[in-house]
């Protein structure tokens, strides 16, 4: 039962919080009329005028982007001369002696967004899956809201709450648990402190869950009934119409959103900087304090009391930037190449 | 069929369980929350470090005063930006090119957007200030605000153009007169939406805006703020400081949920109703 043949969904990836709606009707028949149907009406110089102007706005977002690559390069040029390359393989962070290396910070910051994915994935599309196909009409409508409300709530919100709920929550109930029943794995090991790798994880599942889960409901939603009653008609179960029929339909939404939601974890301030522990320290166990990049930078930015310091601490933001561009910048090809694929009219 | 039965079990079981988080969370920013504030919560300055009392007046008015200038900066830019993407450079390769890198921005760390914004800002004035933190703001808003607007004037129909250029007007008029007019509601939705989300930012304020106890006197010095006001309570050793902390976070997401609602009932009632 294959549905390749069909047009593929386009996610609109979407701004922060919400969702575009998708292009309808944007025909390309007509796009020349602005250069040549005009030029006989009224003042040409106004239209130049006003083209000109929205074109230097529109310029305006790419040489922000350039400008910003090229502050954070020049101002970490102190830490790069005096670490070079080793920076990034290097363990050191110790501000008396001026030594700095990316490795912790780099290790917590993959570390807690491989946590998140993993708990956030299944479980968000399970929630697209309730949503779109399981949940009774009357039901779907709200609960979508309340999904997308979830998405909605601040991050330094989810990290007060981490902190001040969820950590107690870990550090007498779940990590013991975890520790009586899988303590013989190094992962479970050491001293349940509440704060840490692993409540940081959840904090961040807990945040990137709505995102991904709405967007791959909307891709869901786009798979055309009579392919489903098709399948549902030739005696499949839910599950097989699932697996056969709107997952394949859907992969190449569902995959950017699982990429767009590990761009916006990776970057993940607040969320993180309450729960993470901020300990220079690598440990095999989740329970142990860590430290993220953007935790990093939240802590000690406006204590950097030497050059090199600040430097070191801007070249963190210059890796983040880089890492994150690297994964959105993947989900955006990805998507793109699913309306090049097909869905064009 | 008995897979069919599992599966169909987890996923109403992840649902059930993000709902439930979602009550959890909401309801205990609403409890604790609810319960710190009072008048002095609007009205006061903040007490000294360990005494009971005072209030978060200037935080509260220099997270509007930001968050307003930041308005003010990213919906010129966004809206005109967004222009050109749906006017002028739908098929083109910089339209193209503009386009990949807004759709980077919308999702890029914020904390580098206040690095980056340190660097020319507070680097080179010497000091940390309200403009800095406005800034930084608006660059967060001005991806959102101009692919808004390109989606919304990509949905009014060609013919309306053709209809206004056809009575002789300039490019720029019809724009002005007709195409605005048509989708001033979605692009009103899409700009207050984009403030929702950056009212509640708190990575680029840390080292722009930085805070302040102190109303201010101007945007060219520190500047209070409620979302680096709850970081610093919160993470502080005083119960006074944490109780304001949820209430802090209590009125924040209010005005995030009540902003977000409302936005998107209207988006609604427009779509259904053409």
């Amino acid at each position: 039962m294959r549905a390749t043949h069909h047009p593929k969904p386009a996610i609109a990836p979407g701004p922060a919080r919400g969702k575009y709606s998708p292009t309808v009707g944007a025909g390309s028949q007509t796009d020349d009329m602005s250069t040549s149907t005009r030029q006989s009406a009224g003042k040409p110089w106004g239209d130049a005028v006003f083209r000109g102007a929205t074109l230097a706005f529109a310029i305006g977002i790419l040489a922000l982007f350039a400008a910003m690559i090229a502050a954070l390069w020049h101002e970490s040029l102190p830490a790069l001369h005096k670490f070079g390359f080793s920076f990034l393989t290097s363990a050191a962070w110790n501000p008396v002696k001026d030594d700095f290396g990316a490795v912790i910070p780099m290790v917590g910051t993959l570390l807690s967004t491989a946590l998140a994915m993993l708990i956030a994935v299944p479980l968000s599309i399970g929630v697209a899956l309730f949503l779109a196909e399981l949940a009774p009409e009357w039901l779907k409508a709200p609960f979508g809201t309340a999904i997308e409300l979830l998405a909605a709530i601040p991050s330094i919100v989810y990290g007060m709450w981490g902190l001040f709920v969820l950590a107690p929550v870990m550090a007498d109930h779940v990590q013991p648990w975890l520790a009586s029943h899988f303590g013989f794995l190094p992962l479970f090991k050491g001293a349940p402190m509440g704060i840490g790798m692993l409540t940081a994880g959840l904090v961040l599942a807990l945040m990137i869950l709505p995102f991904i889960a709405s967007v791959t409901r909307d891709v869901f939603l786009m798979v055309p009934k009579n392919l489903k009653e098709a399948a549902y008609g030739m005696g499949a179960t839910t599950w097989e119409v699932v697996r056969d029929v709107m997952i394949p339909y859907g992969k190449k939404g569902i995959v950017g959103a699982i990429f767009l939601g590990m761009g916006r974890a990776l970057g993940e301030t607040m969320a993180v900087t309450f729960v993470i522990g901020n300990a220079y320290h690598l440990s095999w166990s989740l329970f142990a304090p860590g430290n993220s990049i953007a935790s990093t930078l939240a802590n000690e930015f406006t204590e950097a009391d030497s050059d090199v310091y600040l430097a070191s601490l801007i070249e963190l933001g210059l890796v983040l930037f880089l890492m994150t561009f690297i994964v959105l910048g993947l989900a955006q090809l990805w998507l793109k190449r699913g309306v090049a694929g097909g869905g064009k009219p | 069929m008995l897979v069919n039965r599992l599966v169909l079990g987890v996923s109403t079981l992840a649902a059930a369980l993000g709902l439930a988080m979602l009550v959890w969370i909401l309801g205990d920013v609403a409890i604790k929350g609810a319960a710190s504030l009072n008048r002095d919560f609007f009205t006061e300055l903040p007490a000294p470090p360990g005494m009971e009392g005072g209030g978060l007046a200037n935080a509260i008015v220099g997270t509007l005063i930001m968050t307003g200038v930041a308005a003010a900066i990213a919906v010129p830019f966004g809206v005109f930006a967004g222009t050109w993407l749906s006017e002028f450079g739908r098929e083109s390769r910089l339209g193209e090119m503009v386009r990949y890198f807004s759709d980077i921005l919308v999702s890029a760390p914020s904390i580098v957007v206040g690095v980056f914004v340190y660097i020319v800002m507070v680097k080179t004035m010497g000091h940390f200030s309200g403009w800095a933190g406005a800034v930084s703001l608006a660059i967060i808003m001005l991806p959102v605000v101009s692919r808004t607007t390109e989606e919304m004037l990509k949905l009014v129909p060609h013919e309306l153009r053709e209809a206004a250029l056809a009575l002789g007007a300039p490019y720029w008029k019809v724009m002005l007169q007709v195409i605005y007019r048509a989708a001033v509601s979605g692009m009103i939705t899409g700009i207050m939406l984009s403030v929702a989300r950056v009212a509640g930012e708190t990575a680029p304020l840390l080292f722009t805006a930085l805070n302040s106890p102190y109303w201010a006197d101007g945007l060219n010095e520190p500047m209070g703020n409620l979302t680096v006001t709850l970081f610093n309570y919160a993470m502080s050793p005083y119960d006074d400081w944490h109780a304001k902390a949820w209430g802090a976070a209590f009125l924040i997401t209010m005005t995030v949920l009540a902003v977000t609602i409302t936005t998107r009932l209207v988006l609604r009632k427009r779509r259904s109703a053409p």
